[in-house]
């Protein structure tokens, strides 16, 4: 009965500027634009070396023939590397007034005076300014973007970089090891705690453009990190990749959270793998909001490797009309009393299809383990759709393992109980998802729940009738 | 002023009210009796407006104005309030959230964020309801009486004009019926009218209602004072049918 006429409303987002690059290679990937790349960036011999073991296993390893459509992704039609200006600023007077604006436009300085502990921002392949405040370099954290960190920091990132995500895990993972551009390494010391969020920012402002981040989080023993991306890219006809690989290492006793709002135009497919490996009574939190994008496929990981380790997964996604967000998440129980908690919720709108994708996994060792997941669906029109596809592997009998599932529908009757009270059939609805998404909400620093809610209302703006 | 004229009212093809006439005036008390599946949910439901009912004849003024070509939302802003028998949950949305929502919607420009909190807490004391509530998910986990009692703090919240209370009473007990009775006749002090659709006598005779109808079969065939409350109670319904098989 209820019919939504719901549009998409990203104008904040989905401008273009004019910026003019200071070096794009030509389209498509070869070995010679993998060792300009390189060149550019000024790499060690063995980082080109791991590139080019990539990119012979990406040639190799076949699509995956489950999840969305990838056949229309035409990987000669994409520009891999496109330099945006001379060097990553630590001031932010020293990136070019046109980037400059345009992160102004999406709020990002702003956020950083007011309660960040650090900002990254990445506009195509490079990030063009990274700075943490000083309270946190003194005390030894390093933040810094990717390639910087591969020259500076060869030992931490040699010894851990395509260890938690092989190179060869997946086609994606093996395209990313090879192009790979910009992201953050992140390494906090022993029992730092760093208590403001660390941010980045991803931007794609090409048509037709492939973005390759790739990260790196190392929290050393008994410290305690949040990190926190957003995306964003205009809308143009022609489709963008975003590629990224995120790894992170949580060493024993460690607190690592890690949180993306990605909102994408819809012309993104967003193909990223994340990882984590936890090491003995370390956290991970996987916190995980999906909003934009045309296809999206990611499950972040989370490797259970030391005794009494926990993973907490929160995953909403938000299908729109021709968005496909197939996402989800696996756990992997290798050790003793370890514990996950993963909840997953979607809504789809429109002929918007939204998919969980679960693996829970208990190896024998897993004595005492304990898993609850828990996935809900809200459909809000009779063409949307929802699927789930949990897989459970227990190899442990000593083990509580608890799954839920529940798919439901915008309630009439909700709808008339509210309206009753004053609200509109469309400020209802709105009500009712951010009811929904309560839980999401609660786990956001306020100024990201406030901007998740606006995120939400943009998305759901429109007239019902 | 709610006027309904010669209502007649179906749902999926039954017909369910069969000439209603009913004048709801602001600072009276209407009470609305009759046995189970006579029409008094239905009618109220028709007044505010849910998708489901089928207008086939009648209308219902509103001020004079006409109330059933407006949308629920429209109903309620312009001064109609329905405490539900059974109101609905909504998971995660908080009590405050949502009765700031509504208080908004209610007010539009006049809305004012220090007036709100300053009512709120009167009327939650007036209401037996500890703060805590305001951070509970709207009716999750409330119990019958805590449902009904939050109906009141909407009525009183939103100050409607005319407010039609569907079987308020049940699942309260003496104290909460008390409670809820008080804040209803304050409110009725203060120009609301209300039409009160109960079963029982004991709501009534907190209430003291200014007049009393009794529906059958989707008509009032009895209209009259207090007395008939009285009489419903001694001999229940059967006397009242057979005049009008």
């Amino acid at each position: 009965m209820v019919k939504k006429n719901l549009y998409i409303n990203q104008n904040k987002y989905t401008f273009r500027d004019k910026h003019k690059s200071i070096f794009k290679s030509d389209k498509g990937l070869s070995k010679g634009i993998i060792k300009k790349i390189s060149q550019e960036k000024n790499e060690p011999a063995w980082m080109l070396n791991v590139r080019l073991r990539a990119y012979a296993i990406f040639l190799k390893k076949q699509m995956p023939d489950w999840g969305v459509d990838l056949s229309k992704i035409d990987f000669d039609d994409l520009y891999y590397y496109i330099k945006p200006t001379v060097q990553a600023g630590a001031s932010w007077d020293d990136v070019p007034k046109k980037i400059k604006n345009t992160f102004e436009r999406l709020g990002v300085p702003q956020a950083e005076r007011k309660f960040l502990a650090g900002v990254g921002a990445q506009y195509e392949s490079e990030m063009i300014y990274h700075n943490l405040k000083d309270k946190w370099a003194k005390q030894g954290v390093v933040f810094e973007d990717m390639s910087t960190a591969a020259i500076k920091y060869p030992e931490l990132v040699k010894k851990y970089f395509t260890k938690v995500v092989p190179m060869d895990d997946n086609k994606f993972s093996a395209l990313n090891t090879a192009a790979w551009s910009g992201g953050s390494f992140i390494y906090i010391p022993k029992g730092v705690k760093v208590e403001l969020p660390l941010q980045a920012y991803f931007r794609i402002n090409t048509a037709g453009m492939g973005q390759f981040e790739r990260t790196l989080i190392i929290a050393d023993e008994d410290s305690e990190v949040h990190y926190i991306e957003g995306c964003t890219a205009p809308t143009y006809s022609r489709d963008s990749l975003h590629t990224a690989v995120v790894e992170l290492v949580a060493l024993p006793n460690s607190h690592i959270r890690y949180t993306t709002i990605q909102n994408w135009s819809q012309n993104v497919y967003n193909l990223v793998t994340k990882r984590a490996v936890a090491e003995t009574g370390a956290l991970v939190e996987w916190v995980d909001g999906n909003l934009g994008s045309k296809s999206t496929m990611k499950y972040p990981c989370v490797i259970l490797k030391g005794e009494g380790a926990q993973a907490d997964v929160l995953s909403i996604a938000f299908a729109g009309d021709g968005q496909y967000q197939d996402t989800g998440c696996k756990i992997i129980h290798l050790a003793p009393n370890t514990k996950s908690k993963v909840v997953s919720k979607s809504i789809s709108k429109g002929n918007g299809r939204a998919s969980y994708r679960g693996l829970v996994m208990i190896d024998k060792r897993a004595k005492n383990s304990q898993v609850k997941v828990e996935c809900d669906a809200l459909l809000l029109d009779e063409e949307s759709r929802s699927d789930t596809y949990p897989v459970m592997k227990v190899d442990n009998d000593n083990v509580v393992v608890e799954h839920e599932a529940s798919v439901s529908k915008i309630n009439e009757e909700q709808l008339y109980y509210l309206q009753s009270r004053g609200l509109t059939q469309d400020e209802a609805v709105r009500l009712i998802i951010t009811g929904y998404l309560d839980i999401f909400a609660k786990e956001l620093p306020m100024e990201y729940a406030v901007e998740l809610n606006r995120l939400i209302e943009l998305e759901m703006e429109g007239n019902m009738g | 002023m709610i006027d309904i004229k010669n209502l007649y009212v179906s749902i999926k093809e039954n017909d369910i009210l069969h000439g209603v006439n009913l004048k709801i005036h602001q600072g009276k008390i209407i009470a609305l009796m009759g046995p189970n599946g006579s029409g008094k949910s239905t009618l109220s439901h028709v007044l505010m407006g849910h998708p489901d009912y089928k207008i086939e004849k009648g209308e219902i003024l509103f001020d004079k104005k006409n109330l059933l070509s407006w949308p629920v939302h429209k109903r309620a802003r312009q001064g109609l309030f329905l405490a539900f028998q059974y109101p609905y949950e909504i998971p995660g949305v908080s009590v405050w959230q949502f009765l700031q929502s509504s208080l908004q919607a209610i007010e539009g420009n006049k809305f004012s964020q220090a007036n709100f909190v300053k009512r709120l807490q009167t009327i939650m004391k007036d209401l037996h309801f500890s703060e805590n509530f305001l951070d509970r998910g709207l009716n999750e986990g409330f119990s019958g009486g805590e449902k009904k009692r939050m109906e009141i703090l909407q009525m009183r919240l939103l100050q409607p004009k005319i407010a039609i209370l569907d079987e308020t009473d049940s699942g309260l007990d003496i104290d909460a019926l008390k409670l809820v009775a008080a804040n209803v006749r304050k409110m009725v002090g203060s120009k609301l009218g209300v039409l009160v659709i109960t079963h029982y006598q004991r709501l009534l005779s907190y209430l003291q209602p200014d007049e009393v109808h009794v529906m059958y079969q989707g008509k009032i065939v009895k209209s009259g004072g207090r007395e008939l409350v009285k009489q419903l109670e001694r001999n229940g319904y059967s006397w009242i049918k057979p005049q009008n098989a």
